[in-house]
């Protein structure tokens, strides 16, 4: 019978299926930060355990770290006792560690490609529900809440039971200005943010194919957005060529061999899917989102819901809210609504590909008075490429803020924030209520829709300036 | 793991969708290297003003919220971050179940591994709890999966054998696996020390 990818990657880490029980999966490599990790390091000492595959595990600081200098120690004392803590458990249980001083640290999501430690055909998991990314390049790779981080340090193993098979196919070709970040938006738009629930996705189609692999990920990295806890899309050439000759990625003859099996990964020709929807490329403008949940998203030109016309009475509250929250009119555009901040980066869209589209817009150019825009590299390897290419200088002379890796204003845990009542667009993945900052008002959109609106200082098309 | 057999209670409602993580318990109280304190937490943005005073309209900080043990929630709840805070924050604040139309995938893992047990009921039923009186409570019963209404009505659920046999009994899954060493050591023999386990 034909397979689908998700069952080619399934049934080559299935360890055992017990009648009754889940089937056990092996995990082929862990990602680990300091937020959803000390208490399962804690749970290992408790029990007497060890982490049975280190060499298997790879730990980054990125969530509470500062995005200031980092020669300076992190003010915040819980934050600073978090990556303590971090150190501290990899030293112990003889985890490779990445944390503030390493030029290596950077966004787990960001660094784990561009090690070449994300391969294709593998399972990965990490306790962070954006590890969907690494399904870019056809693994496997799940978010995970702490009991089963604890789970995996210990046995390497998890108990899970299979999702079903969704094929998401993109067709046509993005017009100029238009992006992969466009694409995922709207498809959470389409189908909402439970569309994916109980699901694994698979991207496929031309536009899909047409992509670069950081564009690859951006979409995978979403797939979360629409309640899918991975998104996956079969290797290829672009995967391959991007994966070439990266630190961790095989060498020689066993680059040879891995290109051997990865080629047999695609899903087969008349495969069975259990849900499938289908866009148009070609028919998406930049998006934009109005609302307090990433599937509240209206292509730019458009204008903001009436929930007043909702016939489910849940959606109109559930918008009405939104409207509240985010203080912004019915029936009136987007665009043009005036910002106050700007954030570029995230593991959505912190890679160098984003700081060039950003640097695209801004080159020449300068923010608008009063407006704060940060520019936040994914990694210290994207800051360096950056840095090679001229791209900080472009941003610093527009006026905006270039600073150290890490996550930064995504969920504000390390004092990136916007304001109570501060509108601000950013290239992140999530809007919710006070996510960048109590109170604070998320606009999700693409790098270069951020790039423009931080020129301008309101909601812009990005196709003005293309 | 603290078993989950049967459970009586009021209801406490909170007719959102779309409820996700970062509401439940916001991303500045993740600094936290324990699992504990973090109760007082839960819903913190909806449930204190400015000042830090709990505001009177937000159902947490009612009367019926005092003692009850069961949220009924909106549609698609705990979507977002996979942060297991956010299950320990509301068994903390003392909710040993939630009840709804459906889960986001992450949270419902993270719950059942927390004991506290996600009821997805049908539309209808889950309508009439919100319409029912304050005082009202439901019996959940986990060996015969069902929900009894007040009227005497059962309304039964789906949930994972394995599952179910865990919470009954209280059976980490940590141990359960441990458990199957022979068979993780096989299929590390048979895979190789490879990263990639494919092929």
């Amino acid at each position: 019978m034909p397979s689908t990818i998700i069952d080619k990657v399934w049934g080559a880490h299935v360890v055992s299926e017990q009648p009754g029980a889940p089937a056990l999966l092996y995990i082929d490599m862990h990602l680990v930060h300091e937020v959803t990790s000390p208490q399962a390091f804690d749970g290992l000492r408790a029990r007497g355990l060890v982490v049975r595959r280190p060499e298997h595990t790879f730990a980054t600081a990125d969530h509470s770290v500062p995005t200031t200098d980092r020669t300076l120690p992190i003010v915040d004392p819980i934050a600073a006792k978090q990556v303590a803590q971090l150190e501290a458990n990899c030293r112990e249980f003889g985890i490779p560690c990445h944390s503030m001083a390493s030029q290596l640290q950077g966004i787990v999501h960001i660094i784990g490609p561009e090690l070449g430690l994300t391969q294709p055909g593998m399972t990965l998991v990490c306790g962070d529900s954006h590890t969907a990314t690494h399904g870019a390049f056809g693994a496997l790779a799940f978010g995970i809440g702490t009991s089963e981080v604890e789970q995996v340090l210990a046995t390497q193993c998890l108990l899970q039971k299979k999702s079903k098979s969704y094929r998401v196919e993109v067709t046509g070709q993005l017009h100029l200005g238009v992006t992969a970040k466009d694409i995922i938006l709207a498809l959470i738009a389409k189908i909402g943010t439970g569309g994916g629930t109980g699901c694994i996705f698979e991207y496929c189609g031309p536009a899909i194919r047409a992509l670069s692999m950081e564009e690859r990920m951006t979409i995978c990295n979403m797939s979360i957005e629409a309640g899918a806890r991975a998104g996956m899309i079969a290797p290829d050439d672009t995967t391959y060529e991007y994966m070439y000759g990266r630190q961790f990625a095989p060498q020689g003859e066993a680059w040879d061999r891995a290109l051997q099996r990865w080629r047999r990964l695609p899903s087969d020709e008349g495969a069975v899917y259990d849900k499938q929807v289908s866009i148009n490329a070609a028919e998406l403008e930049p998006m934009v989102t109005f609302g307090t949940s990433p599937g509240m998203g209206i292509p730019i030109s458009g204008v903001v819901p009436d929930p007043a016309g909702m016939t489910d009475p849940m959606e109109r509250e559930s918008i009405a809210k939104a409207l509240r929250y985010m203080n912004l009119e019915p029936g009136k555009p987007l665009a043009g609504h005036a910002i106050d901040v700007v954030f570029i980066g995230s593991c959505t869209n912190g890679r160098i590909s984003d700081l060039r589209a950003a640097a695209s817009v801004l080159k020449g150019r300068h923010v608008a008075p009063g407006l704060r825009v940060l520019v936040v590299p994914g990694s210290h390897d994207a800051k360096r490429q950056a840095e090679a290419e001229g791209l900080d200088a472009i941003f610093r002379e527009a006026g905006a803020e270039w600073r150290e890796p890490g996550c930064s204003m995504c969920l504000a845990m390390n004092g990136d924030q916007l304001e109570p009542g501060q509108y601000g667009v950013a290239t992140s993945n999530r809007n919710f209520e006070g996510r960048q900052g109590k109170g604070g008002r998320t606009i999700l959109a693409s790098p270069l829709t951020a790039a423009a609106s931080a020129v301008t200082g309101v909601v812009t098309d990005p196709r003005r300036f293309a | 793991m603290k078993p989950f057999t049967r459970l009586e209670s009021r209801l406490v409602p909170l007719a959102i969708d779309n409820v996700d993580t970062d509401q439940i318990i916001p991303a500045r109280f993740l600094k936290t290297i324990s699992k504990d304190g973090l109760g007082s937490q839960l819903f913190c943005d909806w449930r204190y003003d400015a000042q830090g005073q709990p505001k009177p309209d937000f159902i947490l900080n009612q009367p019926r919220a005092r003692g009850a043990e069961i949220l009924l929630a909106g549609d698609n709840f705990g979507c977002g971050s996979s942060r297991e805070h956010a299950p320990w924050a509301l068994t903390q604040f003392g909710f040993r179940a939630v009840i709804s139309t459906s889960f986001a995938d992450i949270f419902r893992q993270n719950s059942l591994k927390n004991s506290l047990l996600p009821v997805v009921v049908p539309r209808e039923i889950h309508a009439e709890l919100f319409a029912l009186p304050q005082e009202a409570t439901v019996a959940i019963d986990l060996a015969s999966e069902t929900l009894a209404l007040a009227d005497g009505r059962k309304v039964a659920f789906p949930i994972d054998p394995f599952a179910k046999h865990c919470l009954l009994n209280g059976i980490d899954e940590l141990g359960y696996i441990r458990q199957q060493e022979d068979a993780i050591a096989a299929f590390e023999a048979r895979c190789g020390s490879a990263v990639n386990t494919l092929g």
